[in-house]
């Protein structure tokens, strides 16, 4: 079974970068160039958000940015066909980032086998934990995408079996606990959580909630296989939205976000 | 999952992942697992307990006044021609509506867990008020968040929580009402989980809470079993209750759905009529989906979003209906209905004039519902309302839907 995801965190060693952007933010065509543009700086893995009425995981930046995309008529399906649009001009892993129930209203089957066909390579859907993961997961699987499983300080260790049985591409760990947010420091309780994890699988994991500075990525590289950053990214986007300077503000805030990383080279990295 | 012929009669627990039938579940954010699990358990162990359940009798008892009276509305019942009528007098429960039975349940459950805080979401501040009347009483800290448009819109009841010494957060976010003060309660809840007990006002969101709410407030149906008894000498032919989340409706219910020929009729509201983003008649017009933690029928678009609401009643104007609701519905042991704004108001004016009661506009819809089927029932027919709450919150809604003023001093009839 090939999967991007795999291979993208394996190979050399060093931490991949993990982005998280609101598909839609601020609008469908500034959304596409924002990806494209994370694609460039380097970004090894893309999370694209899909907007929900009611995102009661993510603390205001997200929220915001939700409700941007939503006034610009983004829907799930949209975002698959933004997805396309953008895929062959990016070397990334792209994942679909959501909440159940766009999905369930789209449909299971109709979701995994539209999201196959435009090039997703992962699916995380978060709030479907593995208890209620089980039919969503066959689609999934059959579809040949990987079903990525978050995972949170709270999180039993027989549960962190469990989503290491079930997930694929690799896990992803919530250093903290609360909404997604930038904070200014990394929450102590994620180290430990990955040393757990590895006790049980031996997927790559990668690490988000709180990381908005060079010094995070730079730290969470030490011990986690990826760096995942989404509220401060989201909010450069915010606030560059209309200044003219969208996309090399993205450009570089992540490769400003990148100079924490040591070592790069990623297969997909093309730098 | 396995579709269950009919409730067994007696205790009517969903299965081990909390369905009932196809509905229920627990669809949280991974942070939210552990805790919802720590509770699922807190709360199987508490009701089993007989001192919790004997501090929960007390309290009923002393402190909310229980058993409410069961009320006949003779006066009502001769205007509209047909059934007897009985009202299950909830408004004269302590705070003013059924609400401070399962506030002071789950109040009960976070001191026995050892949370010292709580957190709380309301819509026309009835569960806020009740809620933050049980965390005086037990000495527990309560941040209630409430809708913006819902602060502006039912600022007596913001008041009487700040007076009990609760904290109200408006929530600016997405549509400022019940449904987004859920949203911020459960961020707030997966932020502070180690001191930060969640009590939810309804029979949602992820299992126990359908389950443990439910529970809670079938000490409405226990009694009116009893007491319709003695005063009608036998079951109702009907029992009528509103639908929000539903959990008054699920309380009366549950006195009587083991008796299978007594009906069960849940009243949502109609709104202006059932035109997406006017009404909140989820039966009517929703679809199956996964609102805040539990599958059940939602008001949604075809993308999934949640759709907008209308009710002249904060109470009834959510998206998405406790999930038992729908087994019971697909069961066809409860059934599902509408009224309007304009029924329910009309409704409002007959009881008031006619039995000087002036009941909360949520239990409004269950009592328009009967002035639409008592007429054509025969004499010896028993309706029973719930008659949820008191109205004294809604005058200042009454007075902008040009009640109250001097020119309807018309007699009904």
């Amino acid at each position: 079974m090939n999967s991007r995801l795999a291979d993208i965190f394996s190979g050399s060693s060093g931490s991949r970068l993990v982005t998280y952007v609101t598909g839609g933010d601020p609008d469908e065509t500034r959304s596409a160039e924002v990806l494209r543009a994370l694609g460039r700086a380097g970004a090894d893995v893309l999370e694209v958000g899909v907007p929900f009425s009611d995102p009661l995981a993510d603390g205001p930046v997200i929220q915001r940015a939700s409700e941007r995309a939503l006034r610009a008529g983004t829907s799930l399906q949209s975002v698959l066909d933004l997805i396309e649009q953008v895929r062959p001009d990016v070397e990334a892993g792209i994942v679909v980032f959501t909440y159940a129930n766009p999905v369930l209203r789209l449909g299971v089957e109709a979701f995994t086998a539209r999201a196959a066909a435009v090039g997703v390579d992962g699916v995380l859907v978060l709030d479907l934990p593995v208890e209620e993961a089980g039919p969503f997961r066959q689609q999934v699987v059959a579809a040949g995408l990987d079903q990525i499983f978050l995972l949170s300080p709270t999180t039993t260790n027989e549960r962190l079996a469990a989503a290491a049985e079930l997930g694929r591409g690799f896990l992803y760990g919530i250093s903290r606990l609360g909404v997604t947010g930038a904070r200014s420091e990394v929450g102590g309780g994620a180290r430990q959580l990955v040393e757990r994890i590895r006790r049980v699988s031996s997927l790559p994991v990668a690490v988000g909630f709180g990381v908005s500075h060079p010094d995070h990525v730079r730290e969470i590289g030490q011990w986690a296989d990826g760096v995942v950053v989404g509220s401060a990214l989201v909010d450069v986007i915010a606030r560059e939205a209309d200044s003219g300077r969208l996309i090399p503000a993205v450009e570089e805030y992540i490769k400003w976000l990148r100079s924490g990383t040591d070592v790069k080279g990623a297969p997909s990295d093309h730098e | 999952m396995t579709m269950i012929e009919t409730p067994p009669a007696g205790r009517r627990d969903p299965d081990e992942r909390g369905y009932f039938g196809d509905y229920g579940g627990s669809f949280v954010p991974e942070t939210l697992v552990a805790p919802v699990e720590e509770l699922k358990r807190a709360y199987l162990d508490a009701r089993g307990d007989a001192g919790f359940c004997a501090e929960f009798e007390r309290l009923l008892q002393h402190y909310v006044g229980r058993p409410t009276p069961l009320y006949e509305a003779r006066r009502w019942a001769q205007v509209l021609g047909g059934a007897r009528i009985f009202l299950k007098r909830e408004d004269l429960a302590h705070t003013g509506a059924h609400k401070i039975n399962n506030a002071l349940g789950q109040a009960l459950l976070a001191l026995r867990m050892g949370k010292r805080r709580v957190v709380a979401e309301t819509g026309a501040g009835q569960h806020g008020v009740a809620t933050a009347t049980a965390c005086a009483l037990l000495g527990l800290t309560c941040e209630v968040y409430m809708g913006a448009d819902d602060v502006a819109r039912q600022a007596p009841n913001v008041v009487r929580m700040r007076l009990l010494g609760a904290k109200v957060t408006p929530v600016d976010s997405g549509s400022r009402t019940l449904k987004d003060a859920i949203n911020e309660a459960m961020r707030d809840w997966v932020t502070n989980i180690e001191d930060t007990y969640y009590l939810l006002g309804s029979v949602l969101g992820p299992h126990p809470y359908p389950l443990m709410v439910r529970e809670f407030q079938s000490v409405i149906g226990a009694e009116a079993r009893t007491q319709i008894q003695t005063q009608a000498a036998g079951p109702p032919t009907v029992v009528v209750a509103c639908v929000g989340g539903g959990s008054n409706a699920l309380g009366i219910f549950d006195g009587f759905v083991d008796q299978e020929d007594v009906r069960l009729v849940g009243v949502e509201a109609g709104g202006d009529g059932l035109v997406a983003g006017r009404h909140a008649a989820r039966f009517a017009t929703g679809t199956v989906g996964v609102l805040q933690g539990t599958r059940s029928v939602i008001l949604q678009d075809q993308h999934g979003n949640i759709e907008p609401t209308h009710s002249v009643s904060a109470g009834l104007d959510y998206a998405a209906v406790g999930p038992e609701h729908a087994w019971l519905r697909d069961l066809g042991r409860a059934e599902y209905t509408s009224v309007t704004d304009e029924e329910a108001l009309s409704a409002f004016q007959q009881l008031a004039k006619l039995e000087g009661i002036l009941p909360a506009l949520e239990s409004s819809h269950a009592l328009a519902h009967i002035a639409r089927i008592a007429p054509a029932m025969p004499a010896d027919a028993v309706v029973l309302a719930n008659l949820s709450g008191r109205g004294d919150k809604d005058v200042a809604i009454l007075q902008a839907q040009g009640l109250g003023d001097d020119t309807t001093a018309e007699p009904v009839s």
